[in-house]
């Protein structure tokens, strides 16, 4: 402190740094940043010095050995003789693959569901507000159990489709087999020229969205309006469809079949993750349904009014005048609640879903007794996520945020 | 900003869970009880009664170490712990000793920062499937799905088993015994492995436990036993001496009904009179009252007798003595000599 007396103000005196308001705040905020910074140092003293009495080193080499343990869902080749970092991403990529999910379900459930809440059919309304309600205020946990534990209980395990006149059969003819371990689809074989099909619906997506942009252009200057939706889907489809059967049929699909224990081939969605995905997406879904129809009794009448004046119908109303507004309203709560969404994923484990926490924060932690470098890193980790999700939604709000003209 | 808290929280999480250390007695006798952790509950090893006081066999070797050095048995407090947050409340100073059906391995000794006081239970990994299915071996089981406790032994060997014999599985990892035994009697799981003690513990809580079969194979050796911290030797001498005690006294022929007398009255044998404290000033070596032993048999009886009423052929569980047998009857449980 004494320095500060050093400045040359001849008529300074130490008092002026609590009783003059120019020097007040400067004192404050110096005395709460050495108080800080001393917590600061103590708290990492004190992990420094804790650690060295438990005689544990900080170091990240756990990293590089062996797991040896399984995971169940994979989305990268990974065995128990891989790495601990391999194990990590492996559950990385799988909280990345419910919460991506999630996000998109609970987005399309909260939107219907809210828009669907305000509905003056009094049944419908009425139901919505159960739904919102009802999940609302149930722990997502309980739900998460809740779920898994239906698809357990009251689906039919695998060996009773064995047999020809099993309990049991395949639905929509051998392509969705629901059993109480998971749902099985088929899953899309590429056989030789099939990457022309890929690049054939490539180009269609390409074009398609040119040709709306073209559309919305026309629209724009002549009034006409085309019927988008129709001529999207033929430019989206059609030539794809024919050049699938003019190189003979490249992509066939492998049907889930019984072998063994379990079905074998297909694509094998596991209860865990439909369960997961399922009570997250619902849970959001309802906090949702509340952002939306908030944003949408944000927009005042007079704009539907004005808009049912000049002749729009109802869902062009709603497209075109109400929702663009709405979005004003709606997206920063809902950045927050994506956010929530991916964390809550972390409550995977409770029913066996090998999400980051599972791997890393969980069999690697207990194996290898890392606890606190394993933690940092999955904090890290949420925090990378977090945030980039944040940084998505914020860029997004931007463009839809209205602009002063 | 959101970072440097984060940090801090890490911090501050770590600055309170490193409490303890050293002088473990010490700390047990100044809060006045011992705090045990054990499973959350396992038929036999580890459950809460009708009246909700923590029973069984893992539960009973807690209290008998309780009474070894308060001279009551109740002088303890238990704390529930998951395969995977065991480790954790152990070395942060929430429990003072693990009784946790826990294998003692080379990395959980040396790695993890415990030491390993002694056996209380030889077991090996099995696995029980219904009977239904018609598996008479563990190769069978190419393809099946198999429900484990996730954060334990078996999650390991279990892998180890599957890749040396080639087999594919489809692993559903569980954090308790419960919610183990809902997924397998829900049929989500073909299999279910995990010791084959809590197997055999785990079937006889069935409905049905006939029709469940335990699979010939043992793929592992399981040494259970009890933990503590690394560092403090006086405790860590304490848990393996109360076990050690308890299996010289089953040697002996202590019982809960007779070790009030023999105390009283003196045995012809001098290591019975060194063990309750007649002779000698063990005891005092341990830091413990000269009758430590006499409290720890009188909380639940000798070795034998502990494994008979929680776990024996008599209860539900119907495990046989086996391995656990005393050394002189054809078992390998062998404790030194008590002088």
């Amino acid at each position: 402190m004494a320095t500060i007396s050093s400045t040359g103000d001849t008529n300074f005196r130490i008092g002026m740094l609590i009783y003059d308001t120019r020097y007040r705040s400067y004192t404050i905020q110096i005395i709460a940043l050495i108080v800080f910074m001393l917590a600061a140092a103590w708290l990492v003293s004190n992990v420094i010095q804790n650690l060295a009495l438990l005689g544990k080193t900080f170091s990240f080499s756990f990293l590089g050995d062996t797991a040896s343990y399984d995971i169940n869902q994979r989305l990268i080749d990974y065995s128990s003789t891989s790495t601990h970092a391999r194990a990590a991403v492996v559950g990385i990529l799988n909280t990345l693959l419910v919460a991506i999910l999630g996000c998109i379900t609970a987005t399309v459930v909260g939107v219907i569901a809210g828009v669907l809440r305000l509905s003056n059919n009094w049944l419908i309304a009425r139901l919505m507000t159960i739904y919102v309600e009802g999940f609302r205020n149930i722990p997502v946990l309980v739900w998460i159990l809740i779920t898994v534990a239906v698809i357990n209980e009251t689906l039919p395990a695998p060996n009773e489709f064995r047999g020809a006149d099993s309990d049991a059969s395949p639905l929509l003819g051998g392509m969705l087999v629901l059993t109480n371990r998971g749902f099985y689809i088929p899953a899309p074989v590429m056989g030789d020229m099939s990457m022309a099909v890929v690049i054939v619906f490539l180009l269609s997506v390409g074009v398609m969205i040119g040709f709306r942009r073209w559309a919305k252009k026309r629209q724009e200057a002549t009034g006409e309006i085309l019927p988008l939706f129709p001529i999207s889907l033929a430019i989206l489809f059609l030539p794809t469809i024919l050049i699938f059967f003019i190189l003979g049929m490249p992509i066939t699909l492998e049907y889930p079949e019984l072998k063994g224990f379990n079905f074998r081939g297909g694509v094998f969605m596991r209860d865990s993750l439909i369960g997961l995905w399922l009570a997250l997406s619902l849970y959001t879904g309802a906090f949702t349904a509340e952002i939306v129809r908030s944003g949408i009794l944000a927009v005042s009448k007079g704009q539907s009014e004005a808009a049912f004046a000049l002749g729009l119908r109802p869902g062009r109303t709603m497209n075109l005048v109400i929702l663009p507004q709405a979005l004003r309203v709606i997206v920063p709560p809902l950045i927050s609640q994506y956010l929530n969404l991916t964390k809550n994923s972390s409550l995977a484990i409770a029913v066996g879903y090998m999400d980051a926490t599972g791997t890393l924060g969980g069999i690697t932690l207990n194996q290898t007794g890392r606890e606190f470098e394993t933690l940092m890193l999955l904090m890290g980790f949420y925090l990378v996520v977090s945030l980039s999700i944040s940084m998505v939604m914020n860029w997004y709000n931007e463009r839809v945020k209205l602009r002063e003209r | 900003m959101k970072v440097k808290g984060a940090i801090i929280a890490a911090a501050a999480v770590m600055a309170v869970s490193t409490a303890a250390n050293a002088a473990t007695l010490d700390d047990v006798k100044a809060k006045g009880f011992v705090q045990c952790g054990v499973s959350t509950g396992l038929a036999g090893f580890a459950f809460t009664d009708a009246n909700g006081v923590w029973d069984g066999f893992d539960v009973t070797f807690c209290r008998a170490t309780a009474a070894a050095i308060f001279g009551d048995a109740n002088a303890i407090k238990f704390t529930p712990t998951t395969g995977k947050t065991r480790f954790t409340a152990l070395a942060s100073g929430e429990v003072d000793i693990l009784y946790r059906n826990t294998t003692w391995t080379l990395s959980r000794d040396v790695d993890l920062g415990f030491t390993f006081t002694g056996v209380n239970y030889y077991d090996g990994q099995g696995f029980m499937v219904r009977k239904s299915l018609g598996v008479k071996s563990a190769k069978e089981l190419d393809g099946a799905t198999v429900c484990i406790q996730t954060g334990t032994t078996t999650e390991l060997n279990l892998a180890d088993f599957f890749r040396a014999n080639g087999m594919s599985y489809e692993p559903v990892p569980i954090e308790t015994n419960a919610e183990a035994q809902q997924k397998y009697l829900s049929n989500a799981c073909d299999v279910y492995t995990t010791d084959a003690s809590g197997l055999a513990a785990t079937r006889a809580t069935f409905e049905k436990p006939g029709e469940h079969t335990l699979l010939p194979e043992i793929i592992s050796k399981e040494p259970l036993g009890p933990l503590v911290r690394q560092g403090d030797d006086q405790w860590a001498d304490i848990s393996a001496w109360v076990l050690n005690a308890l299996i010289i006294a089953e040697e002996k022929g202590v019982t809960k009904a007779n070790v009030a007398k023999l105390a009283a009255d003196g045995s012809a044998d001098p290591e019975v009179n060194r063990l309750l404290g007649k002779e000698g000033s063990y005891g005092d070596m341990l830091g413990l009252p000269a009758d430590w032993a006499v409290h720890a048999i009188a909380a639940g009886g000798n070795y034998g007798e502990i494994f008979e009423r929680n776990v024996g052929e008599s209860t539900a569980i119907g495990l046989a003595r086996g391995l656990n047998q005393l050394w002189s009857k054809g078992g390998i449980l062998y404790a030194p000599p008590f002088r």
